[in-house]
């Protein structure tokens, strides 16, 4: 049965929406200053989100530098996306997810062919099955880029927790349906996604969910920004910004 | 898991040390068995591992965390490539965990964890730019440089999601050993990082040792 809920009123002005179709992808640039909202449009999807600094490639988002420098294993309202030059990416300001996987990557091929069965084009149409990092090939090699790009990704909507040994849980309830998560651009970003499911998702069934995005003009961090004065790492890491911006 | 090797340090076919803050690149074929020894003890090393042939396919900490549903690194880990191929499986570690989450340190990523000023301190990412600009025979460049395995270095992750940089649980003394499942390079930063307890505040040198 497919749920799903009335939508959340956005805070500006929708400049345009897209619906992404589970186990589809995308990629486009979003401006600074911009915000997207991404809506888990039916519960149960997985964002599995690339983002670069569209005019400097190289400089992307860094899971590592943004986990350590905040402190958390997970992202939710008031963390950033560090890049790997010591700048924000963009800034999570509402979440109603509560909690965004970034430790667990993407599946593959392989992996998706062992759980569920690939499904060609040629018998299924356009209901064949793409793996998370064929979709990232794809967009990467779209906008020039390769599989020397391709490093950690955020899953958003996804919570893995681990115990206190270290084992790995995916929380199988986690993404109802009409939860969102708006992010604001802090950099002109090339953003890339993907909605094949979490690789540790134990669902069996190939039933990927859509991801909704809508975009708005929200304007750039001011001195009391909330994910700004989230902690003082943030508000380093935008004072790097405003050099390379010159704001 | 705590497991001791047997293997002797006289029949190593290479032992050298890298002092604290420098790199080290070296080819570690198939069937090899690689050790990290942790003289001093708490010393943080950045590694990062690319099939010899082909560095496009390089060591990935999402797969490795992915595969074996597990965060931490210790005896019977298999460090999986961007390509989902076992690389290197971990044969002995008598310290009993080591961090892939926390990367490696940066001048970019030290002005935001600590101060716009701390920008000039020595740090690992300028390692591994030093180590490929002097190994051109290896087609590795910046954007090639992923996310590295800590060895050595306690990074605990609390089930409701908080990350430190703890205290370490290293020794001097303890080591690490793995056994090359393809032929790889491995690139390592022995860290200098001096702003947390990483490197207990005092970064130390290491011993690298190849068994045939």
């Amino acid at each position: 049965m497919t749920v799903t809920t009335k939508a959340a009123s956005l805070p500006g002005t929708l400049l345009w929406a897209e619906t992404i179709p589970g186990g589809c992808h995308w990629s486009g640039v979003i401006r600074r200053g911009v915000a997207l909202r991404l809506t888990d449009v039916e519960g149960g999807t997985n964002g599995a989100m690339l983002a670069f600094n569209h005019e400097e490639r190289f400089e992307r988002y860094n899971m590592p530098d943004t986990l350590k420098g905040q402190h958390t294993a997970f992202l939710t309202k008031g963390n950033v996306l560090y890049s790997d030059m010591g700048r924000v990416i963009c800034s999570v300001i509402e979440d109603t997810g509560g909690w965004h996987d970034s430790i667990c990557g993407v599946m593959d091929d392989a992996t998706l062919a062992a759980r569920f069965g690939a499904r060609r084009y040629q018998e299924h149409r356009n209901a064949m099955t793409r793996s998370g990092k064929e979709g990232f090939l794809e967009e990467l090699g779209r906008q020039g880029l390769n599989r020397r790009d391709l490093h950690a990704n955020v899953n958003w909507f996804s919570k893995v927790v681990a115990d206190e040994s270290g084992d790995l849980h995916f929380d199988a309830g986690h993404a109802k349906a009409g939860a969102f998560v708006d992010l604001r651009f802090d950099m002109n970003s090339l953003v890339m996604l993907s909605t094949c499911p979490h690789p540790l998702d134990p669902r069996s069934d190939w039933d990927p969910k859509p991801l909704r995005l809508e975009v708005w003009r929200c304007g750039i961090a001011g001195e009391s920004d909330y994910c700004r004065n989230f902690r003082p790492e943030n508000q380093r890491a935008f004072l790097n910004n405003e050099r390379y911006f010159a704001t | 898991m705590i497991k001791a090797s047997t293997l002797q340090e006289r029949d190593a076919a290479v032992n050298e040390v890298c002092p604290a803050g420098e790199p080290w690149m070296k080819a570690i074929r198939k069937g090899q068995v690689f050790r990290i020894h942790d003289l001093e003890g708490n010393q943080a090393v950045d590694t990062l591992f690319y099939n010899l042939h082909d560095p496009e396919e390089r060591y990935s900490a999402v797969d490795t965390l992915q595969r074996q549903r597990h965060l931490y690194i210790t005896t019977g880990t298999k460090l999986y490539s961007t390509e989902g191929n076992a690389m290197l499986t971990v044969v002995a570690d008598t310290c009993g965990r080591h961090d892939t989450l926390g990367g490696a340190c940066a001048q970019e990523s030290n002005t935001v964890r600590y101060a716009l000023d701390k920008r000039f301190m020595h740090a690992c990412r300028d390692n591994f730019m030093s180590a490929i600009a002097h190994h051109h025979e290896h087609p590795i460049e910046k954007r090639d440089i992923t996310h590295n395995i800590n060895f050595f270095m306690n990074v605990p992750v609390t089930p409701d999601g908080r990350l430190a940089f703890a205290d370490g649980i290293s020794a001097p003394g303890k080591y690490v050993e793995m056994r090359a499942e393809m032929d790889v390079l491995c690139l390592i930063s022995n860290c200098p990082q001096l702003n947390n307890p990483c490197n207990a505040y005092n970064p130390t040198p290491v011993r690298l040792l190849v068994w045939d």
